[in-house]
């Protein structure tokens, strides 16, 4: 096979007062026609920093200090902006992470994808049409005719990767680079967008730079597999050779972080139900007016279930299927529309403004975002002692209590007097749980709090997680968008889909036997399910 | 209909603004110290007993509170905004007969200080951090400090005084007898210097804004994304950011039309421009406070006009709104 | 932050003439204790011809300087009080709508919306006429003026911070709205009220002018916005006398201008990166 690119011990400089003198410190790899390379790294070890080197789409700062990308002979690196701008878009293709923001809002998608060939100075205005036009067909966009004519925003998310994916097509380029593109996506559009890609690769042939976090998502489509830490690449192989044989330990830390499919045993449970749900409703209206029609929106639509004292129960299901909707209404920062949320044998839902501040400790939650939950403005002590200070415990108490559970959650009580901006991200989820903690409430409700975390942060977490639930006897709904995290926690497993429960079971039942087709549908999307599933095997045995 | 109902929306929007511009004229006629009747008069106007008495009656200020705004917002509806006693015309007619000025007067100002502000923030944007970039800025925080007033009393100062280019008042050139071209011509030499001088702190105002606003569309994942397809700097600027940055401006110049108007009072004055703005002047030395109300009123209409103007060219650059409805 | 602020050499100009202003303002009686009003020297003394009066005198003989330096207080003190008292209009109005959003931001939208859609300076024009011009009168003209876009700036910003996850989070403490509201999201919007403030005396300082060049100043207080009206008609003849209480103005606003930027630099470094890329 061809060599398309040659990476040479490529260092890309930041800026003074970074955190590190180089984003990418001698890096080196290659690519070969009808290849797919996967660059896999947690956030900061500059995986997205040497696809932008490569595009010449660097920030400002931030430059290429050293080494080769050599290009059909040549290294682009040291061509001249103009010749660069030659390449891109034609030759070397980029797809990204964000497809609601990477498309132009006032920009019909026809013609963004004709731009292309304008840019290049391809073909008259007609034939871009027609091209552009036979580019949506070939990515899988339905109505393609309509979709040439609408605007971004018109489109879901799923579609407008696919525009991007049309665009990137658009001169038959021999080097897609695509960065973490499926990341912002739902698991099921993830799967078909992975799936156009392989089959995008196999009928054209390009070499293929996939960058990405997920060792799901490698397993699933890599070729060639680089690892990178720090801007460092510790280690590179086929993908069959690193996802089974990993070498370097880094490798390991991050596969053994996965959340794979390893169920946890079954545990016995108690039969006292610590929140019931009964019938609940939610109905969203948006719109309506003088002029206008309203639209409704079922975000939770009669949906039942208990949670067993010292339980984790997981709610999993794709954006949309009013899963937060639901927890937000379990300890009613969101009041239903009907229905029961009965806690301890308090209905929840039907206190006044006044019960239900004193009733506030039964059920507290934490959040998905460690850097929007903690008010920058006060100390960890002030956050953690606001709440029982104001169900009416003494001060004294409630700090000392405060201190103990930082030490509980593994911070330290010194950890007490310092503000939020001196904690990494999953150093301010300890402070999270630990902040619902202190008010001791019957249930806790986790609303994607591991979902901003890196791997092998994740797993930190979800430790301290199981084992305060041994230690404390915790109950938890958890909510995740991630089946293998839930998987790896919960004793049992509730799939919801556009505001219905659609299955609740025990998580081995769910996983190995789902009895609806849309559970089974979720499963297979996974990636890298089957990958986990050959790892259950070898973990059991 | 997607196009038609908003609109329809806005004009009702505006004639309730409007209704209610009303009622507060009418409290603040009540709130004025002294005989509502005397005020409405005018104190320099020759407010004898007889018609006094005749406003009395005319306003029911014998009746009671709500039965007097009754009839007041009756009259306005009616357009009939009462009676100038120091002008011994009616205000409708003052006001109709010195409209046309403002209207040359502001959109004119309007249209430079907009283009202008768009097209010298853009250049700034494209040269940021260069000294032309700093040049620009610098005079930019200069106009948007300077008082209209002043800009024009300066103006006049150096342009007409000094140099003599241009007329320094009025709104043609009295007794000379122009016709066709020449007349219009006049009135634009006229023209110069007050729409340049009103326009200088609004177009300070488009050009800071357009420019924060490029700079910031700039940083947008969709200019990455245009880069990465290999368009060039100034193709990415003109076809991505240029559209882009322009809906905040438009949006601001909508919500400026009220200070646009306001400040027209004082290019007005400075340069004896017959507009409504210089009748408001008048009045304000006359206490014709019956013609201050109505130049007040007749100023928020026109700002209404304007913002939905403004509103019409965003729905026509944004196909996100209408099409959300 | 104050280095931040420091490091920005607009914004310490901007400090340094302010100070001076008010250092002015401060000393007027002693600097010239006779007074703006005082008649001292022959009528259209030229500036620079007379030791003393280095910026000439006016149609009646009045010290130009002195009547700078008095106008001084009258600027400041108006641009101040009534920045304080449109803050104290806008900012518990826009909190309110903001943070419990349904009718009582419907209603206080349309509200703001309404006076907004007035031609400001006519309104402020209209209220100083009918209330009879007196330093309280123009003041709460421009302050009913000047409030409703400090009603939209903390409405948009306690929207937006009301949907952090720390207000759920002490909502689910148990704390009450008002709570919530003063200790959780208020200071959290600070820094912008802070910079639209500072612009907001500068404005304001423009409008107490204009009224005043039109002859709606406080007829006891001398002020720059007076001492350029009574001067325009003899424009031709005594430039001096409209053009130095037109640069002490726009020397003021300046000053106020640079100060916000820099502000807005120093308290919101995230936006303003955005605008040095």
């Amino acid at each position: 096979m061809r060599t398309v690119l040659s990476i040479q011990d490529l260092s890309i400089a930041l800026p003074k007062g970074a955190d590190r003198p180089h984003a990418v410190a001698g890096i080196s790899m290659t690519i070969a026609e009808g290849e797919i390379l996967c660059v896999v790294g947690e956030s900061g070890s500059g995986k997205s920093m040497t696809a932008n080197a490569l595009m010449g789409l660097l920030p400002p700062g931030v430059t290429v200090d050293g080494g080769r990308a050599v290009f059909d002979g040549q290294d682009v690196l040291s061509l001249p902006e103009t010749e660069r701008q030659k390449l891109r878009g034609s030759r070397i293709a980029m797809i990204f992470q964000e497809p609601m923001t990477a498309l132009n809002p006032l920009m019909r998608i026809g013609e963004q994808i004709a731009e292309v060939f304008a840019a290049h100075g391809m073909y008259g205005p007609t034939e871009r049409e027609k091209r552009a036009l036979s580019l949506v067909t070939e990515v899988g966009l339905p109505d393609p005719a309509k979709i040439m004519r609408a605007y971004p925003f018109q489109l879901s998310g799923g579609q407008r990767q696919r525009a991007m994916i049309a665009m990137a097509l658009a001169l038959e380029p021999e080097l897609l680079i695509a960065d973490e593109p499926t990341t912002a996506l739902d698991v099921t559009t993830q799967a078909q967008i992975l799936e156009l890609i392989l089959d995008l690769r196999r009928r054209r042939g390009m070499g293929v730079m996939f960058i990405t976090h997920d060792f799901g998502v490698v397993a699933e489509i890599a070729d060639k597999v680089i690892v990178m830490e720090k801007g460092i690449a510790v280690e590179q192989g086929t993908a069959a050779a690193v996802l089974e044989h990993p070498q370097h330990a880094y490798t390991r830390r991050l596969l053994d972080a996965i959340p794979t499919g390893r169920l946890p045993q079954a545990r016995k449970l108690e039969h006292a139900p610590v929140l019931e749900l009964k019938g609940l409703r939610k109905v969203y209206r948006t719109g309506g007016g003088l002029f206008r029609e309203a639209r409704e929106v079922r975000a939770v639509d009669d949906v039942s279930l208990t949670i067993a004292r010292g339980e984790v129960l997981g709610l999993v299901g794709e954006s949309g299927s009013g899963k937060s909707t639901l927890g937000r209404t379990v300890v009613r920062l969101v009041t239903p529309d009907a229905g029961q949320v009965l806690v301890g044998g308090t209905d929840l839902a039907a206190l006044s403004e006044e019960e239900l501040r004193r009733s506030r400790n039964k059920v507290q939650m934490v959040f998905q975002d460690p850097y929007a939950s903690l008010n920058p403005r006060h100390r960890i002590l002030r956050a953690l002692t606001a709440g029982p200070v104001a169900m009416g415990k003494p001060k004294a108490g409630a700090e000392a209590k405060a201190r103990e559970l930082l030490e509980i959650v593994g911070l330290g009580a010194e950890a007490a007097n310092r503000f939020p901006h001196e904690f990494s991200g999953g150093q301010r989820q300890r402070i999270g749980i630990a902040r619902a903690l202190a008010m001791e409430p019957e249930l806790i409700v986790a609303d994607e709090a591991v979902s901003a975390l890196d791997v092998s942060i994740q797993a930190q977490v979800l430790d301290l997680l199981r084992d305060l639930r041994a230690r404390l006897g915790l109950s938890i709904l958890f909510i995740t968008h991630d089946l293998r995290v839930a998987a790896q926690l919960c004793d049992r497993i509730a799939v919801m889909q556009k505001g219905r429960l659609v299955e609740i079971g025990g998580v081995h039942d769910i996983f190995l036997s789902p009895q609806e087709a849309y559970t089974r549908d979720l499963l297979a999307a996974v990636p890298g399910a089957d990958w986990a599933a050959e790892n259950r095997t070898r973990g059991v045995s | 209909m997607a196009v038609l109902a908003p609109i329809l929306g806005r004009l009702v929007k505006a004639l309730i603004t409007l209704l209610a511009i009303a009622v507060l004229n009418f409290f603040l006629i009540h709130a004025a110290p002294g005989d509502p009747a005397v005020v409405l008069a005018g104190e320099a106007g020759a407010a004898d007993e007889q018609m006094i008495a005749q406003l009395r009656e005319r306003f029911g200020l014998d009746q009671p509170f709500h039965v007097q705004l009754g009839s007041y917002v009756w009259n306005i509806v009616r357009l009939d905004f009462g009676y100038s006693f120091r002008q011994g015309a009616p205000v409708l007619d003052l006001i109709l007969e010195r409209l046309p000025a403002t209207l040359i007067l502001t959109l004119t100002a309007f249209v430079i200080s907009l283009t202008l502000g768009i097209a010298l923030g853009v250049a700034a944007s494209a040269r940021v951090g260069k000294a032309s970039d700093s040049v620009l800025t610098t005079l930019a925080l200069l106009f948007y400090a300077t008082p209209l007033y002043w800009a024009a009393l300066m103006a006049v100062l150096v342009f007409s005084v000094e140099l003599g280019w241009l007329p320094g008042f009025g709104y043609e050139t009295v007794g000379a007898g122009y016709s066709g071209l020449a007349r219009i011509w006049d009135v634009i030499k006229h023209l110069i210097l007050p729409a340049s001088t009103l326009g200088l702190f609004f177009m300070a105002v488009y050009m800071r804004m357009t420019r924060a606003s490029m700079l910031e569309v700039a940083q947008m994942d969709f200019v990455k994304t245009a880069r990465a397809k290999g368009l060039s700097g100034p193709v990415i600027r003109r076809r991505h950011i240029l559209r882009n940055a322009i809906l905040p401006v438009v949006t601001l110049a909508g919500l400026q039309a009220g200070q646009l108007v306001g400040g027209a009072v004082l290019t007005e004055t400075v340069f004896a421009w017959p507009g409504i703005g210089r009748l408001m002047f008048e009045s304000l030395a006359a206490r014709d406070y019956n013609t201050i109300l109505g130049v007040f009123l007749v100023s928020a209409a026109m700002v209404i006009v304007f913002n939905i103007l403004t509103d019409l060219v965003y729905r026509l650059v944004d196909p996100r709104i209408g099409a959300r409805a | 932050m104050i280095r931040r602020f420091a490091s920005n050499k607009g914004a310490v100009i901007g400090v340094l003439i302010l100070l001076i202003v008010i250092g002015l303002a401060l000393s007027a009686d002693l600097l010239f204790p006779r007074g703006p009003w005082a008649m001292v020297q022959r009528p259209f003394l030229v500036p620079f011809t007379m030791d003393g009066f280095p910026l000439g005198t006016d149609t009646l003989g009045r010290d130009v300087a002195a009547g700078l330096v008095h106008g001084a207080r009258v600027s400041l003190l108006v641009g101040l009080v009534s920045t304080i008292v449109a803050l104290a209009i806008g900012v518990p109005l826009g909190a309110v709508a903001g943070f419990y959003g349904g009718w009582a931001d419907e209603g206080a939208m349309r509200f703001t919306e309404f006076f907004q859609t007035i031609p400001n300076f006519a309104l402020a024009i209209v209220l100083v006429a009918i209330l009879e011009p007196t330093l309280t009168s123009i003041t709460l003209a421009i302050a009913i003026v000047s409030w409703p876009p400090v009603a939209r700036l903390v409405r948009a910003e306690v929207m937006a911070v009301k949907s952090r996850e720390y207000v759920d989070a002490a909502r689910l403490a148990g704390l009450s709205n008002i709570r919530i509201l003063t200790g959780e999201v208020l200071p959290n919007t600070v820094s912008p009220i802070i910079v639209m403030a500072s612009l907001m005396v500068a404005t304001a300082i423009l409008l107490e002018s204009s009224l005043s060049f039109l002859g709606l100043g406080d007829p006891n207080a001398m002020s720059w916005g007076y001492m350029i009206g009574a001067a325009r008609t003899v424009i031709r003849s005594a430039w001096w006398l409209s053009f130095f209480p037109g640069v002490a103005i726009l020397v003021t606003v300046l000053a106020l201008n640079l100060i916000g930027e820099g502000l807005n630099d120093a308290l919101n470094p995230h936006l303003s990166r955005k605008g040095t890329a």
